[in-house]
This record gives C-alpha cells, structure tokens and sequence, in this order.
C-alpha cells in the first residue's frame, strides 16, 4: 500500500510504502493497480485523535474495490463498535517524485531523536532551517534568516551536533542545505515514534533533499526542495546535468524499487486520465536539456495562494515546477518536454 | 449563607425559595441545556425543570429534583417564569467556573412572585454577591407527547460509548440518521457530509448496551445542528436512553451523576427532519 501527498507549490513530496506484510491481511486485486485519490481532510478525519484511536480501535480495514466509487474506510473498535467511513474519491494518474539518492553527494543517518531534540529550540514559526556539515565532524543547525539586514535584528540559533550522535556520516565538508522546517518536524514527530533510524541525502543547495525511514515492512520518503544559492539565481545547465531519458524510467508496479529512479520531481495527480502528462516548465535552478525558460515571476508566485501548511516562501515554489503552473491544476504549458512518462502511458 | 445581606422579612413570603451548598450542582446542569438564551423555569414541589427549546423542533429540559436542594419551598402548586439563561449562568458561576474540590459556592434562589425578578444569594469564602435577574411571561411549550407506552424502540447505553461520537460528528453533514433494528446493524448513527458518509455501528450484545429494546426498524434523520448541544449533556452523563415513537420523534434521556453522587436528569426531544421509516 502506497501513501503519497506532494504539497500545491510541489515543494514537498512523501511517500509511505507498506509492505503486504504490515498488515495482518492483504489482498490486492491479481495484478491489476488500485489507484485513487482522496480529499486530505476526509482521510484524516477517519483518523481523527491519535489517543483515542490507540485507546479504543482495534482494527481498521481498507477496502477499495473497483465496482463501488467509495473508498471504505472501517474502523473496529471497543466494545464491538464499529466506524465505517466510505470516502468519495477521485481517479488519479500515479503520483511520482523522481529522485536518487544514489545521487547525493552527501548522506548521514541517525536516530530521529537526536534531530527532533534540536528542532524543539527552534520556534514553532521559524520557516527555513539550514543544516550545515561544518568543519571538525560538526553537524550544524541553524535558522535561516532571509536578507543579510535581518542577520543584525533577528536571533540566530544554532545547534552543532557531533559526528558521534549519528550511526553514519558521509558529508562533503563545508556543504549546507536550507529546508523547510515544517515538513521535517512532521517527519520526525513520526519517526520518534516508529523508532526508526533517519536517513538524509542530499547534494547541492537546490537539489532536493531526501529523507529516509526504512524497516522490513515499511519505507517512508520526504523530498524537500531546498533552497538554491542566493548568487546563482539563474544558473547555466551543468554540463554534467542530465538525467536519464524518460524511457529508463521503470514502468509498472508500484513496488520498493519505483522510489529510486532518475531524476526530476515528476508531475502530477491528473484529472485527465489516460493524457500523457506533460511537465510543467522546469525551475531554472534545475539541469537541463532543454533551453531555460523564462525566470520565474516572484510576483506571480506570491498569488499562487499559500496552501495551508505549505511553506510559502517564493524561492521554493520556482525550484520544481515552476510559476506558470497553478495550485493543483494540471499542466497546461505547452512545448514541456516530457521528463518522466506517466507509467500507464508506456506501452 | 450569606451574612448582611440575607434576604429581609417581610410581608410578602417568597413564593419559590431554595438553597443549595453547592451552585455547581445547579450550574453543571443548566450548561447541558444551554444552547439558546432564554429558558423556561417550571417549579413544583417536586423540584425544579428548566426547559429550553429551539426551532419549534428540538426541547430540552433539565431536572433538578428538591432532595438535591438543602432547602426548597414552593407556596403554590407551580410556578412558572422564563428568564435569561445566559445571564443566569454568568450569575451562578460568577465566583468563576473552576472545580476545585475545597471551594464551593453557596446559592439561595428567591422569587416573589409574577413579574418580580429572581434573586440570588451567592457566597464564596465569605464574600456575598446579589444578583437580581428580570423575569418574562413564560412561553408555551412544545408538547411532543412522548410518552412510555408509545415508544417503538428503545435502547440504554453507557455513555461512555457514545461519548467520542459525538464529540466527533461529521458536522458537514446537515443530518444525523438514526437506525434502530432488531437485526443488523441494531443501532447505528450514520451522517452524510462533504468527505462521504459515515456509519458508527453499535451491535446489541456491545458491553456498552445496558437495555436493547428493538421492536421494528426504524430510521430516522435530525437535523444534526439541533442535536449537536445535546453532547454536553451526554459528556456529564453516565448513561442514555435512547427511545423513538412511531412518528420518529427522539428522546434523548441522560443520567447525570453529580459531585456528591445525587442523580438528576436531563432529556432532550427532538422531531424527525424527514420520516424514512422502513417497514
């Protein structure tokens, strides 16, 4: 079972992949994908107060079948109560992040705990975070304060955390990455409680960064963009930059190996079945094949509407997918190359 | 009791007076019926009902019965005043609404009579407050006719079950639908809101059930606004009676347990929104 949500300004992708063997019963129709997309605060409205749910449920079924237009939602509680809840939902194309983590240049990996205990000094408003690979083994967290006027009014924190606090570290020296806050607390109030080891990859300021929760029966992905360099707002193509063709692309099943793949955050929930989808303009920070479009209209980005919970700081919205692209509706642009075929198109 | 200002001798006794060493008693009560500004104060010598009602489709009344009153005199049969709920609240908690066990506030209730205000008589640590709240003509009230020998279905739950769903109702949903069986599902309460609809299922032989009395299917929709404020009664309560008649009309009845282990009543009635009764 595969859990996938990316936010309106694509700056954020997670995903939550459930083996068979999570469950305590697990069918699938043979061979056939069961797909769709659900409105966030209905699911999580089944799921409503954590407390209670560990006090008085003691089961939930999942059932999607393709002759109802319902997704089923039952919950088995206490006392022999039972919660159904049948969820409107809407066909969707598959929803995938393209990312490598073979790529980063930089990776470490530690328990959850050490990471959730520094952002507890940040405050709960603080947007951006950069984590810092400093000098001596030290792993630094800092805010990140936008203009350098702000650096002389605004409290900096910072937090250094040694080598020792993590099981592995392979960092370039001197390499930092400024991400969203939110996102990642998000993440590590989950894997505090699972217990399970983080890992993060990550490479150049602009590259997302990759986070990583792993065990036998489940494997969790958080991409985040991350912030480019101030300087180099409209950088030329490396020239090392591409990224394989669209056809290496896997096609088909949405197993363990699909997370790892080429590249570019793809797109896109549709709600055009059966259209190849079509990337929406590519953020100039981003390599490319193609001729840089157009910058990115900051203004532009502003109106877009923060969606709740987002971050919306505009340097975000440009490094995936571009301004030209609306919250939640489907691409529209033309000339896009296609950078990662929707799997169902592949023949 | 209050000091100084006890209230005076004088010709004319009061028609109601009442006191209670603990206000909260009064005051928890009242809040469970507390979804519209103005109320209707019924007393006998029975005790004290305060009925509050909306929309001409939805009654609610709470029962303080004169053994929970240290005091209760009553100098004619009945006696019958509306007054503002609200403001009678803001009175019986102006020492503030916090339960600390060692601190309770002291009410004596006086009404003279039609058309006198009702005095109260509040005293917390020595300290004495005198309000006096403006009476009004009382209202007809809805009769639902609801009686025991009408009743089609009926069922007691420990409240404990029903607590979370309700605090938890979809309130997207303009309805609340009830389903009472003696088959399957037995007892469900089911809404229709923005995200799909949900189903809560309460199977007759549930550990919560105290008394499954199902004679025929019926069910049921309210309008899930008008039932909403009846959560606060059912959060005090420690049981419910659930009982529908034949025309679908709800009774909601709630047992409460107050801080000294007194038990006092609150019961709501409710009119169907559209009658879907399946034979």
């Amino acid at each position: 079972l595969s859990l996938r949500t990316v936010n309106s300004s694509r700056s954020a992708f997670a995903s939550f992949l459930f083996a068979p063997l999570f469950f305590q019963r697990y069918e699938a129709a043979n061979g056939e994908l069961s797909r769709c997309k659900v409105h966030m605060k209905s699911f999580l409205g089944v799921f409503r107060s954590l407390p209670s749910l560990e006090k008085t449920v003691g089961k939930c079924l999942m059932l999607l079948q393709p002759s109802s237009n319902r997704l089923v939602l039952q919950l088995h509680c206490k006392y022999g109560v039972t919660k159904t809840h049948n969820l409107a939902f809407q066909e969707c194309e598959r929803l995938q992040a393209v990312f490598d983590t073979q790529r980063c240049a930089s990776s470490l990996s530690g328990p959850a705990r050490v990471l959730a205990e520094a952002v507890v000094h940040f405050p709960q408003t603080l947007a951006e975070v950069t984590l810092e690979a400093g000098p001596g083994g030290k792993i630094s967290l800092r805010n990140y304060l936008e203009d350098e006027a702000e650096r002389n009014k605004m409290m900096v924190t910072e937090l250094c955390l040694s080598e020792d606090e993590f099981q592995t570290v392979a960092v370039a020296p001197g390499s930092s990455i400024t991400f969203c806050l939110k996102e990642f607390r998000a993440l590590l109030t989950f894997a505090e409680a699972s217990n399970l080891p983080l890992t993060i990859h990550y490479d150049e300021p602009g590259r997302p960064v990759i986070f990583t929760l792993n065990d036998a029966v489940l494997e969790v992905h958080l991409v985040l963009a991350t912030l480019s360099d101030m300087q180099s707002n409209s950088q030329p193509p490396p020239t090392n930059g591409s990224f394989p063709p669209p056809t290496s692309v896997p096609a088909t099943s949405d197993d363990f190996g699909d997370d790892l793949e080429s590249f570019m955050m793809a797109v896109e929930t549709s709600d055009y079945r059966g259209e190849g989808l079509e990337l929406p303009p590519p953020s100039p920070t981003f390599p490319l094949r193609t001729p840089q479009p157009p910058q990115s209209d900051p203004e532009e980005e502003e109106e877009e509407g923060a969606v709740p919970g987002t971050p919306p700081h505009k340097k975000f919205r440009s490094l995936f997918f571009g301004s030209v692209l609306t919250p939640g509706g489907p691409s529209l642009t033309p000339n896009q190359e296609v950078l990662a075929e929707d799997s169902d198109g592949e023949s | 009791m209050p000091l100084s200002a006890a209230p005076p001798a004088s010709s004319q006794p009061y028609l109601l007076s009442a006191s209670l060493d603990n206000a909260r008693h009064l005051s928890s009560l009242l809040r469970a019926v507390h979804f519209q500004d103005h109320a209707t104060c019924f007393a006998t010598a029975y005790g004290l009902r305060v009925t509050v009602e909306d929309a001409k489709c939805i009654q609610a009344n709470a029962f303080i019965q004169a053994e929970i009153f240290q005091e209760f005199a009553i100098q004619e049969e009945s006696v019958t005043f509306r007054i503002n709920l609200s403001v009678l609240l803001d009175c019986l908690t102006i020492f503030g609404s916090s339960s600390l066990p060692g601190t309770t506030t002291a009410l004596k209730m006086c009404y003279r009579g039609y058309g006198y205000p009702l005095m109260l008589f509040l005293e917390e640590g020595g300290v004495v407050t005198v309000c006096k709240i403006n009476t009004q003509e009382p209202e007809e009230l809805l009769d639902f006719d609801f009686c025991s020998t009408k009743v089609v279905n009926k069922i007691i739950l420990q409240s404990e079950g029903l607590r979370e769903a309700f605090a938890e109702l979809d309130m997207t949903s303009e309805v609340l639908q009830i389903t009472m069986s003696p088959d399957k599902p037995y007892f469900r309460l089911s809404t229709f809101g923005n995200a799909g609809s949900a189903h809560l299922d309460y199977p007759k032989d549930s550990d919560l059930m105290e008394a499954f009395l199902c004679n025929q299917t019926q069910t049921n929709r309210y309008k899930i606004s008008l039932l909403k404020p009846s959560t606060k009664a059912l959060a005090l309560s420690c049981k419910v009676s659930i009982r529908t008649d034949a025309q679908g009309f709800l009774s909601l009845q709630y047992m409460i347990r107050n801080e000294d282990g007194q038990i006092c009543f609150v019961e709501y009635y409710c009119c169907p929104d559209e009658d879907v009764t399946e034979a």
